[in-house]
């Protein structure tokens, strides 16, 4: 820095040391403003990356007709009631077919301690069969399909500190209902993958089907399975099955097969897109969100007018003698415009705090409610984007009182004469 | 023969009043001081003091004539070259010492070097040492007696080495103690520095310490027409 930036930017510092209540409450609010701007942004970017894209490793779920979106949210994302069962049949025939990777059925419709209990196979922990975002056992081991066995996500296990070996009474229902009379015990606990998974017990479908209450309607007709009878596979029932492909042209052909064509079930496929449009609906809110915020931060800068320009009246006498020193009138009011860019620089970066913050608080939020976690150190462009323009929308901010500055007259401000 | 520090010739200098008639301030035929030179210049209020302290500062630019200073016409530069050269050439003594409030005694001299250069903090030190502030170098203003505000200001006046010293009531606001020891100041540390002092002054105590003494009413004609400045 030369010594006359120097000297300028002593002047700004002192102004800015001057009048620190006023500087202090508006670069607050600048910190608000572009932290709660860069949170909006963040969180939906995270929030979309995570839904659409990294919550599962399959492509594809199939479950009774109805909605897409009811579909994912229930099978996928743990969200929404299922919209109905498939038979048996339907899963095995869809598993045979050629190109299909993985057909996991999935059975849900109980909880423990608000957890949802998903009945599945062990392939459901297969990395080789389903790729790197395949759940992974962090500690004990998979259930045995022929046992009343329980994986436990790493979210439930962190919330309920049950333990490999704890018992589990799973209710019936997703959020309450009374307790099954079953025992499941506790083999393992997966590894955090900051999906949905976390927040999922899992236990044999085969327990699903023979827990006290259950009622299997595959068949057309109820069927109570009872202790050491082999359940037939005709009655047998399914929430949703996930499936793996391997290539996208089985998607095609199973969505023209089940969606167009069929009566009796929904593919939703592929996920991500399902995902993209709800969020591509709830865009709006998105935008509200950020103009909010965005009409929050033209707000605080315009304080940084306010501030500057009422100062500058106390401050003419100030000037005049600068003046009379031999500050010329650009250099004043390059003073005025570096105090509004250093209130703003402060907002911007006592909005890091304010972002940090806020992501903090939603990562607990969106992790309890739908395992998916944020990351407040992950990079956005916001992050450079909302600092960089509140610099200079704080810098465009001081040209009006700077103007003011720049008008002051040595012989008319610094009186009194003689 | 010896170049002169100040030469002011025909110096005309005037406002429009609110009423649009013109009010003629100075009139000036001429002044000159010489190098090291001290003057004072006694006029009652009203009679264009601060104004032609102003046009020799290049504070304002005169309607007409030339100002002279350290070789330099003044009156012929623009206002950006014009406060440049006032920052390297001229110290100013306010009535009021107009110090910056919230800077401290060192940084209120050195501040007033750095629009003519790069900072001269050591020189501000040693001036503020020489007016006996070495003790009060962080002091904020408000902090100061008046009498050391007013060798603050001294201090702040020199502090460019400049060649010409303007005091305007310099001291206006001082007791009568303080008051001689600020001008025996101001005039010690001149002269040590070999600068010209001009000092205006409707002060008889502070005129008749002067060896040259200037009546404005005489000198500035539109004054002796009775305008009011």
């Amino acid at each position: 820095m030369s010594a006359r930036s120097y000297s300028l930017w002593l002047l700004a510092r002192r102004s800015l040391r001057q009048h620190a209540l006023s500087t202090s409450v508006t670069a607050l609010s600048l910190a608000l403003a572009s932290g709660l701007v860069m949170a909006v942004l963040a969180i939906g970017a995270q929030s979309r990356t995570a839904f659409t894209i990294e919550s599962t490793p399959f492509d594809a779920v199939l479950g009774a007709r109805g909605s897409q979106l009811q579909l994912v949210l229930n099978s996928v994302f743990h969200l929404e009631t299922s919209p109905g069962n498939l038979p048996w049949s339907t899963y095995e025939e869809v598993r045979a077919r050629p190109g299909v990777r993985a057909a996991i059925p999935y059975a849900v419709g109980d909880n423990w301690r608000g957890f949802r209990v998903v009945g599945t196979d062990a392939r459901m922990f297969d990395a080789q069969l389903l790729g790197t975002r395949t759940p992974r056992i962090a500690r004990g081991r998979i259930f045995d399909e022929t046992l009343r066995e329980a994986v436990l996500g790493s979210f439930v296990a962190a919330r309920t500190l049950a333990r490999v070996g704890s018992a589990i009474h799973p209710s019936h229902g997703v959020d309450e209902g009374h307790e099954h009379d079953e025992d499941y015990v506790v083999v393992g606990v997966l590894a955090p993958t900051n999906t949905p998974l976390d927040r999922c017990v899992w236990i044999p479908i085969e327990g699903m089907f023979r827990m006290g209450g259950h009622v299997l309607r595959g068949g057309g007709e109820e069927y109570h399975a009872e202790h050491d009878e082999e359940i037939p596979d005709a009655v047998k029932e399914v929430s949703a099955v996930l499936l793996a492909f391997d290539s996208p042209q089985l998607g095609l052909e199973l969505d023209r097969e089940f969606n167009k064509n069929g009566k009796d079930a929904t593919l939703a496929w592929p996920i991500a897109r399902v995902m993209a449009e709800l969020f591509d609906k709830l865009g709006w809110m998105d935008r509200v969100l950020t103009l909010v915020a965005a009409l929050t931060m033209l707000v605080g800068a315009a304080s940084i007018v306010a501030s500057l320009y009422d100062a500058m009246h106390q401050r003419r006498r100030e000037l005049a003698i600068l003046r009379a020193l031999g500050a010329r009138r650009g250099q004043l009011s390059t003073v005025i415009v570096l105090e509004a860019a250093a209130i703003a620089t402060f907002g911007a970066l006592g909005g890091f705090a304010v972002y940090a913050s806020i992501l903090l608080v939603a990562r607990d939020i969106l992790r309890a409610e739908t395992g998916i976690v944020l990351d407040p150190a992950a990079g956005h462009a916001s992050l450079a984007l909302v600092p960089l323009c509140l610099v200079a929308l704080g810098a465009a901010c001081g040209v009006i009182p700077a103007w003011k500055a720049y008008r002051v007259e040595v012989a008319r401000d610094l009186g009194p004469t003689s | 023969m010896t170049r002169l520090v100040l030469e002011l010739a025909d110096v005309r200098k005037g406002y429009a009043a609110p009423d649009g008639a013109r009010i003629e301030v100075l009139d000036v035929p001429e002044l000159a001081l010489a190098p090291g030179e001290q003057v004072a210049l006694r006029g009652p209020s009203g009679t264009g003091k601060t104004t032609l302290l102003h046009v020799i500062a290049g504070i304002v630019r005169p309607d007409a004539g030339s100002v002279r200073v350290a070789g330099e016409d003044v009156a012929r530069l623009d206002e950006a070259a014009r406060d440049a050269w006032r920052a390297r050439h001229v110290g100013y003594v306010f009535q009021t010492f107009n110090l910056l409030h919230g800077f401290s005694a060192l940084e209120n001299v050195a501040l007033a070097s750095m629009f003519a250069g790069p900072a001269k903090v050591g020189r501000a030190r040693e001036l503020l040492e020489r007016v006996g502030l070495l003790g009060r170098l962080d002091y904020l203003p408000h902090k100061l007696s008046i009498g050391q505000q007013q060798r603050v200001a001294v201090a702040r006046a020199l502090v460019n080495a400049p060649q010409l010293v303007l005091a305007d009531e310099p001291t206006g606001n001082l007791d009568r103690d303080n008051a001689n020891a600020a001008l025996a100041l101001l005039r010690d540390t001149c002269r040590e520095n070999d600068a010209a002092l001009l000092v205006v002054s409707h002060d008889e105590r502070v005129v008749e310490r002067f060896e040259r003494v200037l009546d404005l009413a005489t000198l500035n004609r539109a004054a002796a027409l009775g305008a009011k400045a």
